[in-house]
């Protein structure tokens, strides 16, 4: 007993050939099916290749649009003449033209001798979860399609519309439950001859002549009607991409195919030389015997439609541009901002740097330049400092920045002196995380030997802009998560904020701050916001500082690090 | 419904265009008649290029490239002399204004509306070497027939300027090496990119040029991206260099839903010792883009500072570096 092959083929005829004359030198009679399309001149060809060659046979041609009638008309006359004339043949297996065996056919006529009965056919009922990609499910079966979907895509879906509307719907004749399936399939003689004798055939013919993609159900579903021993699957690894066509296989996928211990595989490249060389060999064999496993391959096809779907979050390039509202963010993993912590540590930085282990930027959105941890002028990835080139597009260079460092959490600092085009992308970014004590800009202007009315021009400048920042940060369309402080508030309990913080920025240090930075010196600041409200200034983000006080309160931690338990 | 309207006037217009500027085309030596049906063409201008030439056609010769349609602009290094006994290049000379013919664009589009009709085209300079996904174990047929299968018409790469570490001239270029031995070096992560709302393709700037030269003329960095595989018809123009088509379709080569389209990189070899030479040539004859703006741009960046290579430079291994870095990507292809 033995195997037969229906090959239903239309380009790459040459492969075909190939490929049939192998399986019919190793005793498994083939029934080729050529598409009616296909010029004269290759077909004469393939005839000629063909030539002498015991147990090939060709049948009568047919018409094979996608998606329609013909590819079903095409596999009912093969697998008559198949029946006909090789009585030797007991399994019968569909195949295409840019199939490959990829283990010896006496393996797969073993395998099946111990199954004689089985029917391997892939065939979920269409109440299944999305067997499909991006096609009609259960409508394959009640609608009616006249139009091409190719060529006549758009009629195609106002007719499809139309139906939808006028609640229009086809009867399924009776005893046919629709399922579906992978069109490559290998059933019994037994099955196939009940398929084709029924005498229900011309009204299971007339239905599904008029159903959408019949060769993915004709089978799929009469199959149920006349087998008891239905192994849902496929004997022929096939995957389909996110647009439902094939993926192909080539030359580097050799070792990917040999592992996957499946018998048939579809579709390879016609040019891959290297795996026609391989498989058509006859020392293929002398691995182990296995159960078909085409998991891995399974995973990078996977991988390949998420990567097209999905892609790489946080990445902007060439070929992934993300519209507004795509993505939840702009960066591709968390980041810290902090804001008003310079001004109130010393050296805020380089302390956090030590506390976190990490390297900590300074004002990356400075009026000057972007000020990189550790003076850099180029940074990761070659990102330069440059202010034109980052203010001419504040979003690609944070972004850059995010995806050049992945693994690694940056943090930088900002304030109401810097460049403020990009505190918009930073408030709608989910991966920001910014700590703000606000009001503390104020402390380089109590410091600085300025005239007073300078100092509260620019005051008031700044007060304006952090306020149109917080209010960004605020917003409820705003993503980030935003903690704020006025500068009163920090002062009065500096430890519990900052230990969050360092808890969020390294979660697996788990321990506590031993060492705080050094906070800078605050005495009579009381007095100058005073001074401010006096000239008709009002400051409103500090908080409440008590006035005339030196605004330094628990004047003995003041100038000195110190321990916390 | 207006916009495309103009669209369309401006595409018949370089059309015309292109009819005009191709009578100022001479054909030196044509094999065109040799092109068969579903070969892989290559479209190029040169000038003055003699050292690079014999690595360059190699390189696509590899890759599958069946057949070169070149337009030698009046070199006079030889080049014209060389190419014309290569057995798969056809060869126009003209003596015009490169910059005259929209920097050799109107040619091309003359030629790849003859000969490119139905072909899968690639238009390149000879500084330009094209990576696709897997071109370490695929065809370039291979990466063209999985385009034909998905309907895919353009395949976007974008110019990754390599440059050697030390001075530019630091080594000289031998005539048949691979440039990429010198110019090994790129930078992964200073590109900015922003979209075009008219032909909506997407702007991308950056790189070591505009860390280098465009400090503070950012908008002035010359463009870096390109769609150098078309397969063409007979109604498409190239609207900006290779920078991007009409109709607009084309132009389309990104996924704006998050997810990742297949692409490649053009390496640009651009800055190797023959280039400070180049770019004196190219001041006199004022012949480039924005009155040789870029080329003044290098020749005062690089009498002050020599060299492109910083320590964040990354070394180029092959493909998948730069897939991995995010420059290009395999998309759904497996």
């Amino acid at each position: 007993m033995t195997v037969g092959f229906i090959m239903l083929c239309h380009t790459a005829l040459d492969r075909a050939a190939q490929v049939a004359r192998h399986l019919a030198e190793r005793g498994c009679p083939v029934v080729i099916h050529v598409d009616r399309r296909t010029r004269r001149r290759p077909v004469h060809r393939l005839h000629e290749m063909l030539k002498g060659v015991p147990d090939i046979r060709f049948c009568r041609r047919h018409h094979c649009e996608w998606g329609g009638w013909g590819l079903v008309a095409a596999t009912q006359t093969a697998a008559e003449l198949m029946l006909k004339e090789f009585p030797q043949v007991r399994h019968v297996m569909l195949a295409s033209g840019s199939c490959l065996p990829l283990r010896p056919v006496a393996e797969l006529v073993d395998y099946l001798d111990a199954r004689p009965h089985t029917d391997f056919i892939e065939s979920v009922t269409t109440t299944d979860v999305g067997w499909t990609v991006g096609g009609l499910d259960e409508e394959r079966f009640t609608l009616r399609f006249p139009f091409s979907w190719r060529k006549q895509r758009r009629l195609f879906d106002v007719y499809v519309k139309l139906q939808r509307h006028l609640g229009f719907h086809r009867n399924i004749p009776d005893g046919v439950i629709p399922h579906l399936g992978s069109q490559w399939w290998c059933l019994t003689r037994r099955t196939l001859s009940a398929i084709l004798e029924s005498p229900s055939r011309p009204e299971h013919d007339r239905y599904f002549r008029k159903v959408w993609i019949p060769d993915e159900s004709y089978f799929q579903t009469l199959v149920r009607l006349y087998s008891d021993q239905v192994e849902s699957r496929s004997l022929t690894l096939s995957k389909f991409d996110f647009q439902g066509k094939p993926h192909i296989f080539y030359d580097d996928h050799l070792q990917l195919l040999r592992r996957s211990d499946c018998f048939i595989a579809r579709k390879i490249w016609p040019h891959a030389e290297r795996l026609y060389a391989t498989f058509l060999s006859d020392d293929i064999g002398g691995q182990p015997r296995a159960e078909p496993n085409p998991g891995k391959i399974d995973r990078l096809f996977a991988k390949a439609v998420e990567r097209r779907t999905r892609g790489r979050p946080g990445l902007y390039m060439q070929s992934r541009f993300p519209g507004s509202g795509w993505e939840p963010s702009r960066t591709c993993s968390a980041y810290s901002v902090f804001e008003g912590f310079a001004d109130v540590f010393e050296n805020f930085d380089t302390w956090l740097g030590r506390a976190a282990g990490m390297r900590v930027h300074g004002h990356l959105f400075a009026a000057d330049r972007a000020h990189f941890a550790g003076g850099e002028t180029v940074y990761s990835g070659a990102l330069s400092d440059g202010a034109g080139l980052r203010d001419r597009n504040p979003a690609a260079f944070l972004s850059s920045l995010i995806w050049n460092t992945r693994g690694e959490r940056q943090c930088f600092l900002f304030g109401p002196r810097d460049v403020q085009t990009v505190s918009e992308i930073v408030a709608a970014d989910v991966n920001a995380h910014v700590s703000v004590i606000s009001g503390a800009w104020s402390i380089p202007l109590f410091k600085a030997n300025l005239n007073f009315a300078e100092i509260r021009r620019e005051a008031a400048r700044l007060q304006k802009i952090e306020l149109a920042h917080l209010d960004m940060l605020r917003r409820p369309q705003s993503k980030a998560r935003v903690r704020v402080w006025t500068l009163a508030e920090f002062i009065e309990n500096p430890m519990e904020p900052l230990q969050t913080i360092v808890d969020e920025i390294s979660p697996r240090s788990l321990r506590r701050l031993t060492e705080v930075p050094r906070m800078t010196d605050l005495t009579g600041f009381g007095q100058f916001l005073q001074n401010l409200r006096n000239q008709g200034m009002q400051p409103v983000l500090m908080g409440d500082f008590p006035v005339g006080a030196d605004g330094q309160p628990g004047d003995s931690r003041r100038g000195r690090p110190y321990l916390v338990r | 419904m207006f916009r495309s309207y103009r669209l369309r006037l401006i595409r018949r217009r370089w059309r015309f265009r292109a009819w005009r500027k191709g009578r100022e085309l001479r054909p030196l030596m044509s094999r065109v008649q040799s092109i068969r049906h579903h070969d892989i063409l290559a479209f190029a201008v040169l000038r003055n290029e003699r050292i690079r030439l014999p690595y360059f056609l190699d390189y696509y010769r590899k890759l599958g490239v069946n057949h070169f349609l070149i337009v030698d602009n009046d070199s006079t290094d030889g080049s014209r002399e060389w190419l014309a006994q290569q057995p798969d290049v056809s060869l126009w000379h003209t003596e015009a204004s490169y910059k005259r013919a929209r920097f050799g664009m109107d040619w091309l589009n003359g030629l790849l509306r003859r000969y490119g009709h139905g072909h899968w085209t690639l238009t390149v300079d000879p500084d330009e070497f094209f990576v696709y996904p897997f071109c370490d174990t695929r065809p370039l047929r291979a990466l063209t027939d999985w385009l034909d299968s998905s309907a895919i018409r353009s395949f976007s790469a974008m110019l990754l300027d390599m440059y050697p570490k030390g001075p530019i001239d630091g080594e000289a270029y031998r005539e048949g090496q691979d440039p990429f031995e010198i110019a090994s070096w790129f930078d992964s992560g200073n590109y900015q990119i922003a979209r075009d709302k008219i032909y909506g393709n997407l702007w991308i700037q950056g790189g070591p040029r505009a860390r280098h030269f465009f400090q503070d003329a950012p908008a002035r960095a010359p463009a870096l991206n390109k769609i150098p595989l078309v397969k063409w018809h007979r109604n498409y123009v190239f609207a900006s260099s290779t920078h991007m088509l009409l109709p607009r379709g084309l132009n389309l080569v990104y996924d704006e839903q998050g997810g990742e389209k297949a692409s490649g990189c053009l390496l640009h070899a651009k800055f190797l010792d023959t280039f400070p030479a180049k770019a004196e040539e190219e001041m006199d004859r004022r012949q480039h883009y924005a009155a040789s703006h870029e080329y003044r741009a290098y020749r005062e960046g690089l009498s002050r500072q020599p060299e492109l290579w910083c320590k964040w430079s990354e070394k180029y291994i092959n493909w998948r570096q730069l897939e991995i870095l995010g420059l290009m990507s395999k998309g759904n292809w497996a």
